[in-house]
Formats: C-alpha cells, structure tokens, sequence
C-alpha cells in the first residue's frame, strides 16, 4: 500500500517528540516508573525510556500528531541504540525500549486507521546516527581515531531493527544522519537483519546538513551522499534537521535533481535563537514550504525540532492542496 | 538506483559520464607501486604518506588507490589506519577512494572505512564462482563498485578470446544473481608488456583495444579500466619512449572505450607532441602491424636513452584543457609558467587586450577571490595567485597601451599608508595584495606617510577608500588625527584601521568617535574583501557604516563602564606595593664584561637555528604553534607549502650573503633611583649618570600576594649595593632594500612580503643569539645553561629582555636612552624615526636584567597622578607625557 501511496499524494509526517515532552514537566520519577526505580544513575532527560515508563504520554502525543493529519508517525526511539543507551548504561534495555515504542506507536495507528480506513496511518521505527561518527576523529590530536568502529555500529543497529521490527513498524527510517558511514552501517544491518528475518521494509532515509556550506558534518555534499547511500533501494530519501525550512530548500532542490526515489523533508521550525529555542510560527513554516511545493519536489513533508501537532496541522493542510512530486530527474548521474 | 554511468563519491560525487574522457587512478599510494610510500608507511612516517597522496589529489588524480600489501606490513592495519587519517583530509577525501588488496579481508576492513561510495580492486573469478559471488554481495552491501580482472580457475585471460569470455561469464553471475548494478562493474582485461622479443605477446596490445571494444558494444553499463604504465615494461630506463607508448596506448584505449586507469602523469607525452617517425615505430608494436616491429621500435628506442625531459609533466592533465580553464588553473594554483603564452593566445582571441584582463584573467581571479573568502585557499596561495596575475597583467600593459583610449575598469580604488613614524609595512601589502586580486585598484603611498600628503592624495586620486596601517603604538596616535583632520576637512571616504597594535576597541574608542564617515577596523586581510564590497556598494554601504557605528558606540560605552568599575591604586600606594626581589638569596651577579661590543655579520647559518617560526605564520594569517602547524587539518597544507618557500628563500639569502646581521651590546653598572626610575653610569665609580630610564609602574589594584611592578623594581636600589643593567639593538634587515627591488621588479609580492617576513625573524633570532651570548659570555650569569630553541620560545632563560614599546615597558621612547648608551646609530645603523619606530623594519631593542626573579609583566592601565609625576621626571610637559603614553591613559 505505502508504494501505491506515495504516488497518489503527498504524505505527511509528524513532528518533534522532545518539544511535546518537555511540555509535560516530567520529573526523574517519570523516567524510572516500574522499570528502573533501582537504576543508580540519574535517568531524566533519556526520553526513550518514556515508552517503557509512560507509555500513556507518548501514546497521547503520537495520537495529536496523527489527529493533526500526519501519516506516518515514528517511533520515540531516536537514541535507541546501545551506543546511544551506554551513556545512561542502559546498553540492556534497548530491546525493551525498541520493542514497545513500536509497539505502542502500531496500537496508536491501528486505532486511527480502523476508524478512517481511506486514510490508513504507518509507524516509521527511527533509528538515530547515535552519538558517535565512524568516519571522523574525536580528537584533533589523532585523526586516525575513531571513537567507534563500522563492525560495532553493525551490531547496535541490527539489535535495533531487529527490535523495531518485531514490535510491529510498517517501515524503517535512518535519519538525522550526519555521518554517512554510520548510515552506511545502519543500512548494512537492516540488510543483514532483513535477510535473518527474511522480511523486506520500505527504508527512509533522511540526512542532515549541518551548516549553510551545503554539506554533511562529515563533510559530503548532498550529491555525495545520495551517491554513497544509493546501492539499495530506498523508500525516500530527504533531509532533516539542523536547518529551517528556508535554508533546506536549495540543498532539497539538489536532490530533487538526481534522485529517482521520493524525496522527503521535515526541517526544524527554523533556526535556533539566543535561548536555542525555535520560534518559527505554523504559519511562517508554511510559508518557507510553499516554494518546495509550488516547485513539485516532495513526497513526504513534516517536522522535526521545534514543530508541534499546529505546525503539522498547518503543513498537512497546505500539502493536501498540491500534487507529489513526479519521478523526474532532471541531472542524470 | 538505475543509473547509466559509474557514480563514485568521496565527499564529493564522481560520475564517470562521456563528459569525463578519461578518470584517472592515483597509484602512488601504492605500496608495491611505491618504494617511497612503502618505506614511509614502514617508518610509520603517516604525515608524509598523506603528502604524496595530497600530490596525486593535486596531480589531479579523481581517485586514489591504496594498496598496503606487502610482506613486513600489517596490511589490514596499515589500510585501516591510512584510511581513517586520510578521511580527515578534506582535500583529499574529496576524491573516491580504490582499496586495492589482493587479500578479501584488508578490502573488507578498507570497505568499513569509507563514508563514501568507493571501488574494490579487485575481485575475479580465480577462485570460482561461490568465493565470486559472496564477495560481490558484500560489496554491493557495502555500497562499492568492483573492478573485475579477466582471471579465472584457469589462470589470467591473455587473449581476445579468453578476455571476452570470462568478461561475459563475470558480468552474466553479477547482473543476475547478485544484482549488482552493470554501472558499479568495472573489468581490467589485462595491459601486458610488448614488444617483449617473444612472438606471443605482439598481440596484447591489440587484444586489449578490441576485447574492450566488445565488452563496451556487448555488456551494457559496464566499464573498463586497465594499468597502462605495464605496456612499456621492456622500456625501463627509457622514458621517452616509454612516455610515448603510454600516450599513444591511452589514446588507443580510451578511443576504444576504456573509462579509468592507471597513469603516471610524470611519464606521458601528449599525444600529439609525440616525435612522428617514433609515433609511427610505437603504433606498429601496438597494433602489430609488422613482423618486424618490436626489432624496429627496439633500434630506435636507443637515440632516445636518456633523453629525459627536465620539465615534470604533472601539467600535462591540466594543460590540454580550454584556455579559460588553463588561465583559472594557473591563477587557483599560483603557476607562472605559462602564464604568458596564455594570456598571449587570449589576446589573440580577443578583440581588445583589455578584455583577456576583464574576462578570463578577472574569471580566475573571482574564482580565487570566491575560495579565499569560504576558506578553501590561504593567504600564502592568494599571494602567488596575484603573483601570476601580475605577470599576466605586466605582459598585457603595452598592447593595451597601444590602443591609448581603453581604461581598465576597476571596482574602486583603496589608497593604503603607512602612517607617519612607522615603517612597518607587510600587512599593508597584504592587505594591497587581497584587495587587488579582487579588481580593486589600489595606491600604495608606502611607509611613513605625512597625514597631508595621504589626504591630498586621497583627494586627487579620488580614492573610495582610505586604509591606515600602523605596527607601534605611536601610529595609533596618528591615526587618531588623521580621523580628526578628515572631520574637520568635511571628508566622506570611509576610513580602515588595520596593523598589529590596532584593535577593535581602540579603534571604536579612540578614532572612530572622531570621524563620521564611517571608521572600520580590519582585524585580518580576509576581513577586507568583504567590508570593502559592502562600502563600495550604494544599496549596502550606509547600513554598513551606521552599524559599525552603533557597534563600536556599544563598544565604547562598556569600555568606559568597565575602565570605571577598574580599581586603581595611586602611584604612592603603588610604590608601596613593589616587588620585593631577595637579594640575599640571589646576589647581584657581577659582570664579566663592563662596556659595550659590536657584533658585525652574525653568521646567518647559526641564526637560523634561533628562529621561533610562529609569528612567521602568523604574519600569513595561518595561526598555530610551529611545528604543529604543520599538521593542522584546516592549514597544514598551506604551511607546509610556505614553510618551504621560506626556506628556499633563507636558504638564498644565506647563501648569497644577501641580508647583514649586525648587534650592538652593553652592560653597564646602574642602580634604582626615586622608586622607578634606573640610574645607569659610565663606570664602576658611580659618579657620572650616562643616563636614566624613566620608569612605570603597574596601578591596578592588586590582590594582597602581588605587587605592583616596575622594572626598576629588578635593579638594587642606590646605597644598597652596587647592580648592573644591560641594553642591546640587533638589525638583520640591512641589505633589504636590494632584495625588494628585485622582487617588485620581478611583480613578486609573494617573494618581497617573504623576505620582509624573514627578516623579521631574522632579527628576533638575532636578539634571541645574543641575550645568549650576553647570559652565556658577556655578562655571563648562566654560564652553564642548556637551553634549546623550544626552551628559548618559551622564555625558560634566567633574567629578561623587556623592549620599550612592548608591554612591560609601552614607552618607546626609552629607545633613546638606549641609542644614547650603545651609540646605536653609528655601530648598527639602525635609526629612529620621530614616532621611535626603528628603520630599518628588521630591527630589536631592549634592556636586560638579569635576576633570576625578573619577569615579563604587563604594565596596563596608569593613573594622571603617575603620568604627572612621568611627566615632571622626563622633564617634559603633561600633554606630551599624555601623547607618549596614550595607549596606557586609563582616563
């Protein structure tokens, strides 16, 4: 169905997960509920962990997000790998937490698809760059080092998606990449993992431009990195974070010319300001969209930092009234 | 993906398309290619190893083979870490990456490096089509293409018919059944030697030409590749025939469908240039065309031994390309070889002379000026490009002055100066430099320029700019009355301030207050381009100047917040605080030596162990500590690149005696008068003062452990025992001029900046040698230290060197007192100007103390109590004490 989908019109994604979070005011009891009340570091702030401790608030936001008129939600999993989990030491319970944040996320689209069939919802399982690069040293005195090899990426990643998919994730999404090499593993363990489970899923994947020079943080251009990621076939391929949507623009126009799969975009609600707030109004967001739309060059469109169930409501209302992208590449490679 | 073209990427896509005649391999980061990469890689020598691939990136290889198998080397560890410090060279990784192993594993570990889509070479079907097919699975998992050598269970294809065969076979298993996109297949059928004298090789060459014909007509998307250097095997030792075989080989392949391959470019001729009788003897060994062919290329091959060019032939890639690409090339790259026979064929081209300026020259300069101002070139690069600019320009100058009405076009013109008193002038140059690359016109009026003849050559030249340079503190003061003499003129040219004691807060406190227009501080040679642009731009200009207005203004108002908040103490309470030195301890040291001595030609060759390179670099705008500098991710390159040139450069001077070093000396018995203040005398008698250095002490208020110092503070006061005060004056810029005159002959700002700024180090090593000399011998307090040039940086020697007009003692003009001792002029022939800066440029002076509790500190901030007092003890009024020691005035 999601392949007939994306043709016939542009699909929408749901928004950021931490500014929800951060409206409830939880405190380090909420993070430990039932599950970690002996753990003896302090675990506020691993916002992962809510699927397992409070599943109820996440349900609660995904079901806002799916309400505002998003299609495909995904799964509150963005740290959800033992690299990521290592600093909490919760390296053990990232089966748990991948397990049931899809599963909760598939029970909350389930509802709403049973009650609105002809607009039927999908849980993407995301799966984060976790907090290390394999292609760039961490320390400038050694630039032969690497905090983290290929082969342990491969591990974190396949016990990852292993999880996602179990608990019930109808595609799997490798975003905020900022280093391709550790997108390069993580598509190396789906394969694997897909061959163990001998299961196929469509795959998104969504990197990120760090700076206005157009390029990744491990330093390719986005034609580069469309190139390195490009031998298997992907869902869609898009970018993501660090920016608003007005500086993403000419960087999606560059994709949009060389890929012959959808192309994807869900930009923070703006840049930072002083506080690193982002204060990018619903109605400001789509009106730095609308130029993307006018110019047919998505197929998926959301939020990520910053945007909330009214910036979705805005941007799913604004894309409803436009056609998706057409397959059309227009620089062959 | 479907694509229809080989599509690579390193941090930057490679698609092997038509566009692209032929993609080369660099492969001399190749262990078994390679003695020299093999043995640095051996010695563990990894920033050399990175050179030579930042050469063959450079040599305009588009992607780079590594290969680390060999029998003493950790081959897997080797590739994983050469990888991983390569992928921290960001003009390196741009290109793709070749892991080249004959061993599954090192590829594999090689594969798990790479962020970008790189090639394995190579994979074959010699060990059968299971061990085939698994490893092309995992490549395709790993996101790389594969070369394919024509081998299988039988052995290596030698043939048209076996190359075609197993070609066939590899690309039906890979298409098939592993999927493997026909684009990412790139098959090497083998380039083996000819003309060997054995009859089964006369046909390699030939076979090589139409196996990869048919591969290109019967395997859709796959590509071929091949090591052409092989062919002309039987030809070592002779270049130019091998040079010719490899020319007249690539031709042949790529005309046949060959993509990529391996190519020496030190060891190929064009094509065209290729002698035609030895053309001729060539191409009948490679299409075997007679029998007696190889005999016949054999004979004629022995007039060419050792023929060797003597030019390289890295250019050849970048030489056949379109003119305007050539003329960019040259300009990016700083190559003034052929600069003139280009700009020669693009006024040729052209209607006027004028327009090779305005069109291709100016294109490369835009190029330049567009990757200078995001980073990707420095300075020192810049600098050679105007080098080559100028050269093209000085070539143009008279077919342009033939056709008398033409005007070149300039975006605006910058009047720069020295300002009056100083002589300081390299960043001036640079800055001249900069802004001429980017078609500003620029009026240099030199050094130590007189505030009318700037202004009324600003007026008549009808400059858009004016920019004031300044290395010593005295020159702030002139600049802050040239802002107010153009106030009161009722000017409008916008005013920069640039120069090493400039700064953005004197800048905003002091002279911009005075001026209307528009003040603007430029902190680096960078910042100019940009600020100029906007000041130069109607739409963009007054926004400009009002908000560097209000900026500074906010600049000013927390400066003077701040200088209020300061706790100050006064000059009574001060000197009560003084830094009690133990003399008990550490007696006085008596001299070995009392009275001065000349020093006349310092040996160059020593002083060059004394030099400290940081400043060198800096005055480059390339920060960082020497020698790590050299290393630097970001300007590593860059200065190893000038290091070389300014060692070359030493290296001429030294050798030409071409700059005289010269240093004048003294110590001389003293004692501390009036609290602050050093009484130094003709003899040990005491009794006639030759002079007395007026001293200033710190008044900041200080915590209870320190005290307020003053220099006079290191010398015992009189009546409590007898101490000793050294001076000194070195110059090494004497024989500077003769060298510059060359250099602006020659167009070469690159080289006359270069010299200035190895003068100046010269100097420095001068006075760093002689405080040696002085501890070591003359004075000869230290006589057992051992002290290297790194301990000498960091000032680890036993007394100190305090120079008037640097922090401790701001007051430059106690260079008077010691000219006066040392009769500076007449032994070293270093004069003052009326500012006190010393000419020549190159020059060092300053005093020595020699107790071991003597330390550099910095004066700061002085009271009007103390200023007075200064005032009355130099005998001078209050406002020319104010003047002298403006920087200091905290009120």
């Amino acid at each position: 169905m999601l392949e007939e989908i994306i043709h016939k019109r542009i699909l929408v994604l749901d928004g950021g997960m931490g500014t929800m979070i951060q409206g409830y005011g939880l405190e380090e009891e909420d993070y430990r509920a039932g599950w970690f009340d002996e753990h003896p570091s302090p675990l506020k702030g691993n916002n992962d962990l809510l699927s397992l401790t409070r599943p109820e608030i996440i349900k609660e936001i995904h079901a806002e997000y799916l309400e505002a008129g998003a299609d495909i939600i995904e799964t509150n999993t963005f740290s959800g790998t033992s690299i990521a989990q290592a600093d909490y030491s919760l390296e053990s319970s990232v089966y748990d937490i991948n397990y049931h944040s899809a599963k909760i996320a598939k029970e909350v689209t389930t509802r709403f698809t049973q009650s609105n069939p002809d607009k039927p919802r999908f849980v993407a399982g995301a799966i984060g760059p976790t907090n290390r690069t394999a292609s760039l040293s961490p320390d400038v005195n050694r630039p032969g080092y690497r905090a983290i090899t290929f082969n342990d990426l491969v591990e974190a990643y396949s016990e990852q998606s292993r999880a996602l998919i179990a608990g019930g994730v109808d595609l799997l999404m490798v975003e905020t990449i900022f280093d391709t090499l550790n997108a390069k593993a993580a598509l190396f363990a789906i394969q694997r993992v897909f061959d163990e489970l001998e299961v196929t899923l469509p795959i998104m994947i969504s990197g990120t431009i760090t700076d206005a020079s157009g390029r990744t943080l491990s330093g390719q251009t986005v034609e580069a990195f469309y190139i390195s990621l490009s031998h298997l076939p992907f869902y869609s391929i898009g970018l993501n974070c660090a920016l608003g949507a007005e500086q993403l623009l000419p960087h999606i126009r560059s994709l949009s010319a060389i890929s012959d799969s959808p192309i994807s975009v869900y930009p923070n609600a703006g840049l930072p300001n002083a506080f690193g707030e982002y204060d990018e109004s619903p109605e400001m967001m789509c009106a730095y969209l609308k130029p993307f739309l006018d110019q047919g060059l998505l197929n998926i469109v959301g939020g990520c930092c910053g945007t909330t169930p009214e910036h979705i409501k805005a941007i799913a209302d604004l894309a409803a009234t436009y056609q998706p992208r057409k397959k059309s590449v227009t620089q062959e490679l | 993906m479907s694509t229809k073209h080989l599509t690579l990427s390193g941090l930057e896509p490679l698609i092997v398309n038509d566009a692209l005649n032929f993609v080369n391999v660099g492969e001399r980061t190749n262990v078994a290619g390679s003695k020299k990469f093999l043995r640095l890689i051996k010695e563990e020598k990894f920033e050399e190893a990175i050179a030579i691939a930042r050469d063959q990136v450079e040599g305009g290889a588009q992607i780079l083979d590594v290969n680390m198998d060999d029998a003493l080397l950790e081959a897997k560890e080797c590739m994983v870490n050469f990888l991983n410090l390569i992928a921290s060279e960001p003009d390196i990784s741009r290109i793709p990456i070749m892991v080249d192993s004959s061993k599954w594993e090192v590829i594999e570990a090689g594969l798990q490096c790479l962020q970008g889509k790189g090639v394995v070479n190579s994979i074959s079907l010699k060990d059968g089509e299971a061990s085939f097919i698994d490893k092309a699975k995992k490549i395709k998992r790993y996101g790389a293409a594969a070369i394919i050598m024509a081998f299988d269970e039988k052995g290596q294809a030698d043939t048209y018919e076996r190359r075609i065969q197993i070609c066939q076979r590899a690309y039906t298993l890979l298409v098939e059944h592993v999927k493997f996109a026909p684009s990412d297949i790139i098959f090497d059928p083998n380039i083996f030697p000819v003309a060997t004298g054995i009859p089964e090789h006369n046909n390699y060459a030939l076979d090589f030409f139409k196996a990869t014909k048919w591969i290109r007509e019967n395997l859709p998307g796959a590509n071929i590749c091949g090591g052409v250097s092989n062919v002309s095997f039987s030809f070592r030792g002779n270049n130019p025939v091998r040079e010719a075989m490899h020319a007249s080989f690539l031709y042949h392949a790529t005309k046949n469908g060959m993509r990529l391959g391996i190519v020496n470019p030190n060891l190929i001729e064009i094509y065209e240039d290729i002698d035609p009788k030895l053309l001729q003897h060539v191409e009948d060994v490679l299409f075997n065309r007679r029998e007696d062919a190889t005999e016949r290329l054999v004979d004629l091959a022995e007039a060419y031994v050792g023929q060797g060019k003597d030019k390289k032939k890295d250019e050849v890639l970048w030489r056949n390309e379109p003119l305007g690409k050539r003329i960019e090339h040259a300009l990016v790259r700083g190559i003034t070889d052929f600069i003139v026979e280009d700009a020669e064929e693009a006024r040729l081209a052209l209607d006027k002379p004028l327009d090779v300026i305005e069109g291709p020259l100016m294109d490369g300069m835009g190029v330049v000026g567009k990757l200078f101002e995001s980073g990707k070139m420095f300075l020192p690069q810049v600098v050679k490009s105007a080098r080559v600019m100028k050269k093209a320009v000085a070539y143009l100058q008279p077919f342009i002055e033939e056709g008398k009405d033409e005007k070149q076009k300039k975006v605006g013109k910058i009047l720069l100066a020295t300002v009056k008193g100083d002589v300081h002038d390299i960043g001036k140059n640079i800055v001249g430099v900069v802004l001429a690359c980017n078609n500003y016109e620029v009026v240099d009026l030199g050094v130590m320029v007189p505030m009318e003849q700037i202004l009324e050559r600003a007026k008549e030249e009808e400059a858009d700019i004016i920019g004031l340079s300044g290395l010593i503190t005295p020159s702030l003061d002139e600049m802050v009355n040239i802002a107010n003499e153009m106030e009161r003129q009722d000017l409008s040219t916008p005013l920069l301030i640039g120069g090493a004691t400039t700064s953005r807060v004197h800048t905003a406190v002091k002279i911009a207050p005075k001026y209307q227009k528009g003040v603007f501080h430029v902190g680096d040679a960078s910042l100019s381009i940009p600020l100029v642009s906007k000041l130069l731009n109607p739409d963009f200009s007054q926004q400009v100047i009002s908000e560097t207005k209000d900026e500074y203004g906010e600049l000013k108002t927390r400066f003077e917040a701040n200088s209020k908040t300061k706790k100050f103490a006064d000059i009574e309470t001060a000197r009560a605080n003084k830094a009690i030195l133990d003399w008990d301890e550490n007696p006085v040291f008596v001299p070995k030596t009392i009275g001065t001595k000349t020093l006349h030609k310092i040996d160059l060759e020593r002083l060059k162990n004394y030099i400290d390179w940081t400043p060198f670099f800096q005055t480059w705008d390339l920060h960082g500590r020497f020698p790590k500098i050299l290393e630097d991710d970001l300007v590593g390159h860059q200065a190893q690149e000038l290091y070389k040139d300014a060692l070359a450069l030493l290296e001429e001077i030294i050798a030409s005696d071409g700059l005289e070093s010269k240093a004048v000396l003294g110590v001389f018995p003293a004692n501390q008068v009036a609290d602050d203040d050093i009484e130094v005398y003709t003899d040990e008698s005491r009794s006639i003062v030759a002079d007395t250095i007026v001293g200033l002490r710190q008044q900041s208020k200080k915590s209870k452990k320190a005290a307020n110092v003053c220099l006079a503070d290191y010398i015992q006061a009189k009546g409590s025992g007898a101490d000793y005060i050294g001076a000194f004056a070195v110059t090494a810029g004497l024989g500077i001029e003769k060298w510059i005159e060359r250099f602006e002959k020659e167009q070469d700002d690159y080289q006359s900046i270069m010299v200035k700024a190895l003068a100046d180090r010269l100097a420095e090593a001068t006075a760093e040698y002689l405080h040696e000399y002085l501890r070591k011998e003359f004075w000869g307090y230290a006589t057992e230290e051992q002290l290297t040039n790194d301990d000498l940086i960091r000032e680890s020697y036993k007394g100190i060197r305090p120079a008037p007009g640097y922090p401790a003692c701001p007051d430059h003009y106690q260079k008077e007192v010691i000219w006066n001792l040392l009769n500076v002029e007449e032994e070293v022939g270093i004069s003052l100007t009326e500012s006190l800066a010393m000419y020549p440029a190159a020059s060092v002076s300053g005093l020595y103390f020699a107790h071991p509790q003597a330390k550099y500190f910095g004066l700061g901030r002085i009271q009007k109590d103390q200023v007075a007092d200064y005032a009355e003890r130099s005998k001078i009024n209050q406002a020319e004490a104010e003047r002298r020691l403006q920087p200091n005035l905290a009120y």
